[in-house]
């Protein structure tokens, strides 16, 4: 349907793509509880971009299923230093730096569908979807 | 530069955050709230999150450090007003807010607080007209 990328290089772009993306989630119908949820995991992984990736973007895609349930799909890239251990980063609890190490595992509880790449030197990609 | 105010009402410092807070802002409230206990004395600090439509990690530890910081500086936080959704979210995330007193609203905030100082329902006020008057017999 709809695609938008936005940048993530300020804190202040963090603001922006929680504006963004709660704005198409209200847009495509979803209730408050959803809305929050995914402007949440948007403004965690967001941070993670911005913080370990050393910046990147996100590309906003607006969805809709076989059956016409509406979705939004986030995929934040960056060309940061990667992530050696995945399964470890994806641990409650685990941080690698001044977080509380809630990011990636919080976020992933939040969405319905969770995707994370990551290749050490090259950088990484993680691409969540949440369904109405 | 942008500034969260930082409201005092007798022993009470009290923050109504209002704007969809940037990660320096958040470090700037937290730096002003702990110059404005040791400043004032206050015993107690009241932040109101409800214009807050998300509490991510990132806030959620900002209100974390500044429980922890009042509590050194021998002051009371309490947060009110989480949106029910937000709640929600928290629990899910993962973020139990842990060490944070929380409060459905204003009301029920200041009335813990006081409690939890042992004051009486105006003793906060009263403060407040004791030190007035002792700045202007000063002045």
């Amino acid at each position: 349907m709809s695609t938008k990328k936005l940048q993530i290089r300020t804190q202040n772009d963090i603001v922006i793509v929680r504006k963004f993306v709660r704005e198409m989630a209200a847009q495509l119908g979803f209730g408050l509880v959803d809305q929050t949820k995914i402007t949440t995991a948007a403004s965690e992984l967001a941070r993670n971009t911005l913080d370990y990736g050393l910046g990147g973007d996100v590309e906003v895609e607006s969805l809709s299923n076989d059956r016409g349930k509406p979705g939004i799909k986030l995929v934040f890239s960056d060309e940061g230093p990667g992530i050696a251990d995945l399964k470890l980063a994806l641990t409650d609890g685990y941080t690698s730096g001044h977080g509380m190490g809630m990011g990636l595992s919080g976020s992933k509880r939040l969405v319905n569908e969770f995707e994370i790449d990551s290749e050490v030197g090259k950088g990484t990609r993680v691409t969540i979807t949440k369904w109405k | 530069m942008e500034r969260i105010p930082i409201l005092k009402m007798g022993s009470f410092l009290l923050v109504t955050i209002q704007v969809d807070m940037h990660d320096q802002l958040a470090m700037t409230l937290q730096e002003d709230l702990t110059n404005r206990i040791s400043e004032t004395g206050a015993r107690a600090v009241l932040i109101d999150i409800s214009a807050l439509d998300i509490v991510d990690s990132f806030i959620g530890r900002m209100l974390a450090g500044i429980a922890g910081m009042a509590k050194i500086l021998d002051a009371t936080t309490v947060v009110v007003g989480m949106q029910p959704a937000v709640a929600i979210t928290l629990v899910e995330l993962g973020l139990s807010l842990d060490g944070i007193k929380t409060a459905l609203n204003v009301d029920r905030g200041m009335a813990l607080l006081r409690t939890s100082l042992s004051l009486s329902a105006d003793e906060d006020l009263e403060e407040q007209r004791s030190l007035s008057s002792n700045s202007s017999f000063v002045s």
